[in-house]
């Protein structure tokens, strides 16, 4: 890893080097809430102006750009008795992510893993994430963020250049040869005493600001005693069973098969869709038989997969403590809370 | 300076051997033909499939209790065993209930019509493992669908096992499968014990559930049986566990025992996460697993 840093108005030449020729994507402010506080969406970006990289976080991740909520696997042409397949990774053209906070980095790395390792990597991930330029930035623990419990407060690949506002100069990180080629032509400066010391004050004091955690300790050995436990079935009532959580997650990756042929009989696409371990029939097969049909078996699994089977096959969860899920549940269900009832600790 | 990113395209030029660790056999699919249909029941067909390209048709190989996915382009795609000999690579067999969408328009399908086939996906018996000892192949109704392959192997390596006995149970004679087939099976030394559920007209043989027909056969063995035998229960639940925890308490280790387990699935490769028992993939560790694994599965029973 390379280290330098720039003055802040240059990163409006390293945004207009990079939009001049490829897609932008970043976070943009897309209205209020109801409490005036502005809400924020990651979209094609076009100019500097509304890149909001001082965003608190984005209601929905970066998903939709590298697993879409819906995608078409294959097509297939119908003619006479037969029929051709074409396969699709639909992308063609490389995408530029410009301020992704660690979490959604990190998210990235865990997909990697499951969908990029030696056993049937998925192409129409790879594809997409094999063509990411990712400028990673700081941000401003929230109160629902518990990364720094997930070890996903910091990250240490996956991204081609990261960048840390250090008061009045940004820090910058420089991880991939294609970056390197970029800030060449930046101007920039090598680190004085007083950057490392401005860095390491602008690290702690983000530091200080975390509230929410998650107890992790022995989480993996805990939930496998704690299966029969009766905070399941609490929460399982509460569960609305709605699927919102895998959906604004950017770790879950869950999917159904669907395929459908045109009037015209002559075509047909098989599709991908996102699908979520809540809803009722995501594991009931073939004679009717639901193997989760209680909501609250449902969620105990999304939890078992991401704390359990997850650490036990890759050494790490598969949550990254983005807290997005608990602020887009209904029924106010969050991870950290869960995570202590297991635990049998006092709300 | 020009800074426009480079592509880098993951589209295969070629994929011909199809390993698991290649992007392009994700969505690949083998281009196959129905050479034909037999109606065993009313309920399940024999499907007899032949992979179109004799080259692919020579690398596809796979083990008694893998599967496949098969794919009726514009209708679906869906796992089934492979229920025939894996050292037949001309044509594969699939027994398939019709019990949905997918099955039902394969039910109508003709002698010669085009389907895909992915795989062969997850976890087999592990037969040369039980060379040198007896064996019990035990199935409750459509679990014979998956049984079949591991008694083709058996069938032709049968100096390589001492007691062989196929315990079926089914609920009447209607739903009896290949019943062509048990002449042939006695012919090659191979022990069949039908048991149905309800009493039939004119059916002499017993009626109960299979761990009833199973203590007469432990009983008429030698007191060495136990311990050499190696048992394959392919079936519902409530019945592989009923049978599975009888024979455990006979003296067969739970490691002996062999299950495969049906989840709903619709990639077969560790994606989509419908077929997890727990947080183990039913596609990529299974569907068959040892007993003594599926006791540890949390939710698998
Ligand atoms: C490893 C394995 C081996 C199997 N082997 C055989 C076999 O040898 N013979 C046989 O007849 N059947 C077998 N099955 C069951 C077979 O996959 C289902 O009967 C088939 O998916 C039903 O498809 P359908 O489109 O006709 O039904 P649908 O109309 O899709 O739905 C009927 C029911 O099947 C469920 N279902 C839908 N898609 C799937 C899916 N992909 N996997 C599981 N359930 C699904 C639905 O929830 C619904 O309850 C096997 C299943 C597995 C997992
Ligand atoms: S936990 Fe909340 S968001 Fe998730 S399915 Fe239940 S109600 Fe919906
Ligand atoms: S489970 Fe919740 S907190 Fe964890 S990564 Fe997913 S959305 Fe974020
Ligand atoms: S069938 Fe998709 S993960 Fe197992």
């Amino acid at each position: 890893m390379l280290f330098r840093v720039i003055d802040k108005p240059e990163l409006r030449s390293l945004f207009d080097m990079l939009a001049e020729k490829n897609t932008v994507v970043g976070p943009v402010e897309t209205g209020k809430d109801r409490n005036g506080r502005p809400l924020y969406a990651f979209e094609e970006v076009k100019d500097f102006k509304i890149l909001r990289l001082d965003y608190t976080t984005t209601k929905l991740p970066a998903k939709r750009y590298f697993l879409p909520f819906r995608e078409e696997l294959a097509t297939f042409r119908m003619k006479d008795d037969d029929w051709t397949k074409t396969i699709d990774y639909n992308i063609d053209k490389p995408l530029v992510f410009f301020g992704l906070h660690a979490c959604d980095i990190n998210a990235l790395n865990k997909l990697d893993k499951v969908l990029m390792g030696p056993v049937y990597p998925m192409p129409y991930y790879a594809a997409k994430r094999m063509n990411m330029f990712i400028i990673g930035t700081g941000c401003e623990p929230q109160p629902f963020c518990f990364c720094r419990s997930m070890g996903a407060d910091t990250v240490h690949h996956g991204f081609d250049l990261n960048i840390t506002d250090i008061g009045d100069k940004y820090f910058i990180e420089i991880q991939s040869a294609e970056a390197f080629e970029m800030v060449k032509d930046l101007r920039t400066a090598d680190l004085s005493e007083d950057d490392h010391v401005q860095y390491m004050k602008t690290i702690a004091e983000k530091n200080r600001k975390f509230t929410a955690r998650v107890d992790t300790t022995d989480l993996t050995k805990i939930l496998d005693m704690e299966f029969q436990s009766p905070v399941w079935k609490q929460w399982g009532d509460k569960c609305l069973g709605c699927g919102t959580c895998a959906n604004v997650c950017p770790t879950c990756y869950c999917y159904g098969v669907e395929e459908s042929v045109d009037p015209s009989l002559q075509k047909a696409v098989k599709t991908k869709t996102l699908y979520s371990c809540n809803v009722v029939d995501f594991a009931e097969v073939a004679g009717g038989h639901n193997f989760r049909p209680e909501r609250s078996s449902r969620l105990k699994y999304r939890y078992y997969h991401k704390h359990r089977g997850f650490v036990e096959a890759y050494e790490e969860s598969l949550c990254v403590g983005c807290g997005r899920c608990g602020e887009a549940c209904l029924a106010g269900i969050t991870v950290p809370e869960v995570i202590a009832s297991v635990r049998g600790e006092e709300q | 300076m020009d800074h426009r990113l480079a592509f880098h395209d993951v589209v295969p030029r070629h994929h011909k051997y199809h390993r698991i660790s290649d992007l392009g056999s994700f969505e690949y699919t083998y281009k196959a033909e129905i050479t034909s249909v037999y109606k065993l029941t009313e309920l399940e067909n024999l499907y007899r499939i032949r992979i179109i390209d004799a080259e692919d048709r020579r690398h596809f190989s796979f083990r008694p209790g893998q599967f496949i996915m098969l794919e009726l382009p514009g209708i679906g795609e869906a796992p089934f065993s492979i229920s025939s000999s894996p050292s037949n690579h001309e044509d594969m067999e699939l027994c398939i209930r019709t019990a949905g969408n997918l099955t039902g328009v394969l039910s109508r399908a003709a002698r010669g019509a085009r389907v895909g086939i992915r795989g062969p996906f997850g976890t087999s018996f592990p037969m040369e493992r039980m060379h040198g000892g007896n064996i019990l192949l035990i199935a409750g109704g459509l679990g014979l669908a998956p049984l079949r392959s591991p008694i083709a192997h058996v069938q032709e390596h049968r100096s390589m096992f001492e007691h062989v006995d196929i315990v079926y149970g089914t609920r009447d004679q209607s739903r009896m499968l290949f019943k062509f087939q048990y002449e042939m099976w006695k012919k090659d030394d191979i022990n069949l014990h039908v048991i149905l559920e309800k009493t039939d007209n004119g059916w002499d043989g017993p009626v109960g559930y299979i761990p009833k027909i199973l203590e007469d056969i432990i009983k008429s063995r030698p007191d060495t049986f136990i311990e050499q035998t190696y048992a394959i229960v392919c079936g519902p639940p409530v019945m592989f566990k009923s049978v599975c925890t009888m024979l455990a308490e006979r003296g067969v280790p739970m490691q002996k025992m062999f299950v495969s387990l049906e989840r709903r699935m619709h990639c077969g490769m560790g994606k989509c996460c419908r077929c997890n028992v727990g947080s183990t993939y039913t596609c990529l560790k299974g569907p068959v697993f040892d007993y003594w694994t599926v006791m540890n599965l949390k939710e698998a029973i």
